[in-house]
């Protein structure tokens, strides 16, 4: 570990993050880029390298702190030359996640969190990292390790205690299959590189075959994709460097889901195309990627599939030969934080700030990236709409529902025999989703992650469609082995760590909702906590700043409704307990007097979960 | 008079001073001659003012004032939960700790060494059973027990306990206006 | 009281409003003389929408169904700092839910933080107190936090007691825009959100703010206090004891420049 006194960075320190700021040309809007490849050369942000930085970009030492402290993979503390964190989504929880970790950290000589005294290592969770049907997974260093098992921890332990490079681990470990279990218009769509491009008629005409394809947002909110690109492209820049941004939203955070990763590992060309696609109709220049840092291992290949559409002349300068035809990509990558899944808080994060959703209106369709018009999409949308620039309109209008058109791809996670991506028309059964992948027993599904609808079985005819079930993708199985309180209480735990804590409800609400699930679980609750859940929720719905805030009860609030015996076999029969033993209370003072006599403890009996669930795989511990 | 109304029976009422400074017991003292009027309504249980060392079983209103920083604070707050129909956190410390809640921000053994430190001696703790331990945290009264009405105040003012408790002696909700609300 | 260009005008629990173009809902309410309850908001900054205590309803309906019963659809939730006023919009604020609401948001702050008021030499003055006595917020209801941080006693003139922060960015926004010192920001975020200070060593002493600056006069709450003038002004005549909080809303109007 390099070294960074408190008077100032070493001199070695100094010449990497010059040289960091040099490639950058110190431009402030390009601090997260900077803060991330500052740490991957010396392992962390110290606070001398945060004032260099300070200093290089022209920010106040204080913005580039908070900055740093915004985001889970910057770290302004070392925490070893290997950083271990456990995906702690529910499916790596089903999958055995708690109880590998748990055999690392001994392993280890470690508690979660904890850096070792050798400086060599540390372990921790961390949100979804998007391998929920390759699980229990993990990032290394920010690169993924997948299917963890007992075997593979113990090859790890043994790998860091010897302190072999990332490079040189075996191959297998960072192993990330597609899983495409169903393809269908999307995957099946046999386009080239360049097909959309060469297909393009003038802006106009192709904004309105995107207008007349029906296609819409498959982020989850549905909102028409022709629609925003029009709003973009009629607004108009504004200030001395007016321009126009297409930005694809690659921040893909909801737990559960994975297909994005998918589309750029294996149709990258068809995101870019997209990209372009739009570039063309709105008249943007430039396009930017927003790339989860989970993502980061995928930084590479697109880097080098966007050189290969530069050689190929379908990025750059006057794109196949269409002189004004200028377009071309970057990817920007973020740094561990699901609310800049949000678009105006990706905006915020694209220009090198917190990520804080913005206030809206303005909308980003006219004040979006740098305060200029921007067409924000998903992945997918982008994809799709490369493929309706050369199919058609009324070919893509034909899949799917009246109001939904097209396809969706599914993430399958959980209990089933295939986890992995399908692909569907709009308008598809959750029953046929379950029949496919092999799901038997169900008991619930959770749609569009965290956030989406928890599903019993009375409604599995129900369909994924905007005007029935609308979903990003996230789908995640629950057998009947599985204890639905156990979900939920992953999920609230989900929203404290993913809360940018903005606004009032959300930071102190998902704390407050967390602490009331964890109260149950600890057999503490009664009727008067799930009295407070059902006022923490209304607040988080009714005055939350943005989404995130307002759907973070959501999972709460399905299973309090149905599956309420998961809690009431929890619940005591007195209406309020203290949510601490209050035995332990008193464990401070034994200690320090060596009293064990009557009067130094409280003989009541701490009262376990009556109904002895909540010991499976899953159970959060 | 409406002859269905029954006459009132005298309300039982106990009062106690847990991890507090006994001001709002002091500041109760406040409500000055209006204690004659109150005792028309009212007949006081276990209280510093009666001396009566328990609560009996049948009190209608419990008021404590103070926190809970040690054992004993709990085995009295659960006598009061037990025996009253209504329990009443009156001033700060009852309502989110107060003064005796800002160790909390420090470790209870931390805070013992260095009050029981002697020179060349260590430290030694006072281990007497008699004595009640404390608990790692002080907790206001409604983390451990239900609490049915709050009276916030550093003390309460005795106009403010005045007004709260003939509201709730006429079995209206206590409300407290301009003036009266105080949290401090 | 602002007359409306153009004679606009929304309802304010029924109540006729008129509003400027560019006016929000809570600017134009405190213009008009009406109250709406807020914290994060100030005459003279931008709106910032992060406490939700001023969260409105706009344009609940009441509809009649088939069988006769007339049910209200509520209308969306918004902060009425950030939601410009809009024509013959019908805004509710003065509801019991959203005084219920409010109240939350108050209990909220207050295990949030470490707010002992009577050794605080903000009481009396504070406007999370302020608010919580015009709510008739009687306890704070949720478990409290008992959050462990820090004060800041390093500056010459400037105590910074970060137990009573409220995260409204009233000093972050008045050090970066008046002041032009960005003495201020955040770091960390969700439930470990908090207020830094910019220099290296963290402490306030090594910044350039003066006791003058605006960032060093705009809390709210008891975080930055001037050394050497606590409880100057006796209890009973402090400004919540002489008048609540919500008496004189036009005190809380927009400075005409810079609407």
């Amino acid at each position: 570990m390099p070294n960074a006194s408190s008077n100032g960075a070493t001199a070695g320190d100094r010449a990497v993050i010059e040289a960091v700021l040099v490639r950058h040309g110190g431009d402030a809007v390009r601090l997260m880029q900077i803060l991330r490849e500052v740490q991957e050369e010396l392992g962390w942000l110290s606070p001398a390298t945060l004032t260099a930085i300070a200093d290089g970009t022209g920010l106040p030492r204080a913005r580039v702190e908070g900055v740093a402290g915004f985001y889970h993979f910057f770290h302004t503390e070392p925490l070893g030359r290997y950083r271990v964190l456990w995906s702690d989504n529910i499916t790596d929880r089903m999958l055995g996640s708690s109880d590998l970790m748990a055999r690392m950290c001994k392993k280890l000589w470690l508690k979660p969190g904890q850096v070792s005294e050798d400086q060599l290592v540390s372990v921790d969770t961390t949100s979804c990292t998007g391998m929920c049907d390759q699980g229990p997974a993990l990032l290394v260093n920010y690169r993924p390790v997948t299917r963890m098992t007992a075997e593979r921890v113990d090859q790890i332990v043994d790998l860091i205690r010897r302190k072999i490079p990332l490079d040189d681990w075996p191959a297998e470990f960072f192993a990330v299959e597609d899983n495409i279990r169903r393809r269908d218009a999307l995957l099946d769509g046999g386009l080239a590189p360049g097909d959309a491009l060469r297909a393009l008629r003038s802006p106009q005409e192709t904004l309105d075959a995107i207008k007349a394809s029906g296609l819409r947002g498959r982020g989850g909110a549905g909102f028409s994709t022709g629609q925003k690109w029009e709003f973009c492209r009629n607004a108009v820049g504004s200030g001395a460097n007016p321009a126009h941004y297409v930005v694809c939203n690659a921040d893909e955070g909801e737990p559960g889901t994975f297909k994005d990763r998918v589309l750029l590992s294996s149709c990258a060309d068809l995101v870019f195309e997209g990209m372009t696609v739009a570039g063309y109709v709105v008249g943007a220049r430039k396009g930017l990627v927003y790339l989860r840092g989970e993502y980061r291992y995928l930084l590479e290949p697109l880097n080098a599939a966007l050189e290969r559409r530069r050689a190929a002349n379908l990025l750059g300068k006057s794109i196949l030969g269409r002189i004004g035809f200028d377009f071309d990509i970057e990817i920007h990558m973020g740094a561990g934080a699901y609310v800049c899944g949000e678009e105006t808080a990706l905006l915020e994060s694209l220009e090198g700030k917190r990520g804080v959703p913005r206030k809206r209106p303005p909308f980003p369709v006219t004040n979006g990236f740098l305060g200029q018009p921007t067409a924000v999409n998903n992945v997918e949308t982008l994809a799709s709409a490369a493929l309706i620039a050369v199919r058609g309109a009324a070919w893509y209008k034909a899949i799917g529902t009246a109001k939904s058109s097209g396809t969706k791809l599914l993430s399958v996670s959980g209990d089933c025999a295939r986890p992995g991506i399908y692909e569907y028309p709009y308008g598809v059964k959750v029953e046929q989703v379950l029949a496919d992948c092999g799901a038997r027993d169900t008991q619930a599904c959770q749609i569009a992650g965290a956030s989406g609808l928890c599903v019993a079985p009375a409604e599995f005819k129900r369909r994924i469609a905007f005007e029935d079930i609308p979903t990003g993708g996230s789908f995640m199985i629950f057998d009947n082995s599985r204890d639905m309180f156990a979900v939920a209480r992953n999920f609230a735990h989900f929203f404290v760590d993913e809360s940018c804590g903005f606004c009032t409800p959300c930071r102190v609400g998902t704390t407050l909702l967390k602490n009331a699930m964890d109260k149950i679980n600890d057999g503490h609750g009664g009727e008067y906590d799930i009295n407070d859940i059902w006022r923490i929720i209304r607040t988080l719905k009714t005055a939350s700043h943005c989404g995130l805030g307002q759907t973070a009860g959501n999972c709460v609030a399905d299973t309090l409704q149905k599956f309420r015996p998961s809690y009431e076999l929890r619940l005591n029969v007195h209406d309020f307990e203290p949510a601490f033993d209050l035995d332990k209370a008193l464990s401070k003072m034994r200690e320090v007097t060596g009293r064990d006599d009557p009067g130094a403890h409280f003989h009541i009996a701490h009262r376990k979960s009556k109904s002895g669930i909540g010991t499976k795989a899953g159970d959060p511990a | 008079m409406n002859a269905a109304t029954p006459v009132r029976r005298k309300l039982k009422v106990a009062t106690t001073s847990l991890a507090g400074c006994f001001g709002c017991h002091m500041s109760f003292l406040d409500i000055d001659e209006r204690i004659l009027d109150l005792v028309e309504l009212v007949e006081f249980d276990r209280s510093p003012i009666t001396d009566i060392k328990h609560c009996s079983p049948d009190c209608d209103i419990g008021v404590i004032e103070g926190g809970v920083c040690n054992a004993e604070n709990v085995h009295v707050l659960h006598e009061f939960r037990k025996n009253c129909k209504i329990l009443i956190a009156m001033g700060a410390c009852a309502i989110n700790g107060g003064l005796p809640a800002q160790r909390n921000s420090l470790d209870i053994r931390d805070i013992l060494a260095a009050v029981y430190a002697q020179p060349g001696r260590g430290v030694h703790v006072p281990n007497d059973p008699e004595i009640p331990l404390l608990l790692n945290e002080v907790h206001p009264l409604h983390e451990v027990v239900k609490i049915d009405y709050f009276l916030p105040g550093c003390p309460p003012s005795g106009d403010a306990i005045w007004t709260f408790l003939t509201d709730l002696l006429a079995g209206r909700t206590p409300t407290l206006g301009h003036g009266l609300i105080h949290y401090d | 009281m602002s007359n409306g260009q153009d004679g606009k005008s929304f309802f304010l629990d029924d109540e006729e409003i008129p509003f400027e173009d560019g006016q929000t809902i809570i600017q134009a309410a405190l213009s008009a003389g009406k109250y709406i309850p807020h914290l994060c908001y100030h005459p003279e900054f931008k709106p910032h929408g992060s406490c939700k205590l001023c969260t409105v309803r706009i344009d609940s309906r009441t509809i009649t169904t088939e069988d006769g019963q007339t049910v209200k659809i509520p209308g969306r939730a918004a902060a009425s700092c950030t939601t410009p006023a809009q024509d013959g919009q019908h805004v509710e604020s003065e509801t019991p839910e959203l005084l219920d609401l409010r109240r939350t948001l108050v209990q909220m702050l207050l295990v949030e933080g470490n707010h002992y008021c009577p050794s605080c030499e903000k009481s009396g003055k504070c406007m999370l107190q302020g608010l919580g006595y015009d709510l008739g917020v009687m306890s704070p209801h949720f478990p409290q936090y008992f959050s462990k941080r820090e004060v800041d006693a390093s500056h010459p003139d400037i105590l910074l007691d970060f137990n009573r922060c409220i995260l409204c960015e009233l000093c972050v926004r008045a050090s970066a825009e008046v002041d032009k010192k960005n003495v201020f920001s955040l770091s960390g975020r969700g439930n470990t959100k908090h207020l830094i200070c910019n220099s290296e060593s963290g402490l306030l002493g090594d910044t350039n703010i003066a006791a003058t600056d605006k960032a060093a006069n705009v809390c709210p709450v008891g975080v930055i206090l001037h050394k050497r003038h606590g409880f100057e002004v006796p209890y009973g005549q402090r400004r919540f004891d002489r008048a609540p909080i919500s008496d004189n809303p036009v005190q809380y109007a927009p400075v005409k420049e810079q609407v």
